[in-house]
């Protein structure tokens, strides 16, 4: 059923020629998006966080209840959509999944620098991914409105922003050389505009999701480190001032744009 | 006065924070935090060394700092930085501008090399597709730089090898193997210039855009 749906608009997307030919084939992906979107199996990846945040775990047997993520301990809803922000108790920025392991460190014991180190999807930090996609969940629908009150946030934004425009590697890219503009693609994917507001849903308000061509759950670590990856950068580090500087001017540029986290990509 | 007051208190206690002041309204101390930031926040990995983002050309530093600014290379500096990237562009070295159409298209289609993920001395690809249109059967291209569907017809060039193409054939040279030598931030990669195509990869990409027979001038 499926898959005739998407045999026939290819087809007709090959009949068309020109323009018209890539909207067809770009209204075709969106269709497989939206049929994907009916079983997003992010769900599994949000139950499993939910249960990680109330297990009593790591060599202190605590569980997360008290974790603070920027809203006072155990609150969960709405503090997604206010990260980074800064933290008292660590004198720092932080992202949401820099924030978690935290938290694990300090109520549960496990060591947050071995944590950092795990690579993507492995033994701790899948759980780090699940958490955060549980956490993300719970702030669906709600308004980006991250705090820009304290000057290391001011300092996160302008740095990230310089990040942003950062060219380097083989290939001069910078993040702005694809989110720069409005409209433009890369092949037949849709890239938002990241200098501004990208609207609800898309861009920083679209992560963690689950990627059916691989077949993950792609945290926003995860989805800044492949854009690095594809700009031929060097690896960035896990949990670095660096992404979180990045992540700051993404998510103060969304501003008032609903979450969509955790969401479904192709 | 107030105002003063509250600004300075901000300051103090950006200071503090080793941030400095100017780096919260944005001036040359958020360069430094940004620029420690990526010295701490990248490492080597694989082919995709540290140096890649901590000794960029003066090119790009400019062009950088003028995107932040959200302003324009001044003229006379991008005139310059184009004639110091136009001086750089290695010709070919047997007078030979045009190799295999059919090669051109598979290099153009590729998106593969450099990544922290490829090995040194696999064959890297064009990724022209990711940015232009260019043949008319392949409907899966980007839009970031322009149409490339009937380069050479568009530009009246029936014979590549004719005196009346060389300017044509020159520029197209040249601008795929350094495109800042055009336009000084262009988003466009150096393709030669950093080594990511060889010279022979480039004769060929240039036959998909100028031979006659490539599809993309039919």
């Amino acid at each position: 059923m499926r898959t005739s749906k998407i045999a026939l608009a290819i087809a007709l997307a090959g009949v068309a020629a020109g323009v018209a030919a890539q909207k067809s084939a770009t209204q075709a992906i969106d269709e497989y998006r939206a049929m994907l979107a009916d079983g997003n199996p992010a769900d599994l990846f949000e139950a499993k966080g939910e249960s990680l945040w109330k297990q009593k775990r790591g060599p202190k047997s605590a569980s997360l209840e008290a974790c603070d993520l920027g809203k006072g301990p155990g609150v969960v809803k709405g503090a997604f959509v206010e990260l980074p922000r800064y933290f008292a108790d660590t004198g720092k920025v932080q992202d949401l999944e820099t924030r978690l392991i935290t938290c694990m460190e300090r109520l549960q014991g496990f060591n947050a620098a071995e944590i950092a180190k795990t690579p993507f999807g492995k033994g701790e930090m899948a759980n780090v991914t699940a958490l955060a996609t549980f956490v993300a969940a719970e702030s669906k629908g709600l308004p980006f409105n991250l705090p820009q009150a304290h000057p290391q946030e001011k300092t996160f934004y302008e740095a990230g922003k310089r990040l942003f425009f950062m060219r380097g590697g083989t290939h001069d890219f910078s993040c702005a050389t694809c989110h720069g503009e409005d409209g433009k693609r890369i092949r037949l994917q849709d890239l938002p505009n990241l200098t501004k507001n990208p609207g609800d849903g898309v861009g920083f308000a679209a992560w963690p999701a689950y990627r059916v061509s691989n077949g993950q759950m792609w945290s926003m670590q995860l989805r800044l480190n492949d854009c690095y990856r594809q700009q031929r950068f060097p690896y960035p580090e896990f949990g670095s001032d660096a992404l979180t500087a990045l992540s700051t001017y993404l998510g103060v540029n969304a501003k008032g744009a609903k979450s969509a986290a955790p969401a479904i990509k192709r | 006065m107030k105002k003063t007051h509250a600004k300075l208190a901000v300051c103090i206690l950006a200071a503090a924070v080793a941030a400095g002041c100017a780096a919260v309204i944005g001036g040359p101390d958020a360069d430094q935090v940004a620029a420690d930031m990526v010295k701490t926040g990248f490492r080597s990995e694989g082919i995709a060394k540290i140096d890649r983002v901590t000794t960029i050309d003066e090119t790009l530093k400019v062009c950088n700092a003028a995107d932040v600014a959200g302003k324009p290379l001044e003229a006379a500096l991008a005139k310059r930085i184009e004639e110091a990237n136009l001086k750089s562009i290695k010709w070919p070295s047997d007078g030979k501008f045009l190799g295999d159409w059919k090669q051109g298209e598979q290099i153009a289609q590729s998106g593969r090399g450099q990544t922290w993920t490829d090995t040194a001395g696999s064959a890297n690809g064009g990724n022209c597709y990711n940015c232009h249109q260019i043949a008319k059967e392949e409907i899966s291209f980007g839009t970031i730089g322009p149409s490339l569907y009937n380069y050479g017809k568009i530009r009246g060039i029936s014979d590549p090898n004719s005196a009346a193409a060389k300017p044509i054939v020159e520029y197209t040279w040249g601008k795929i193997w350094n495109a800042k030598a055009y336009n000084a931030c262009s988003n466009m990669p150096r393709s030669g210039h950093m080594g990511n195509l060889n010279e022979q990869q480039v004769r060929h990409i240039m036959a998909l855009l100028l031979d006659p027979a490539s599809p993309v001038n039919k």
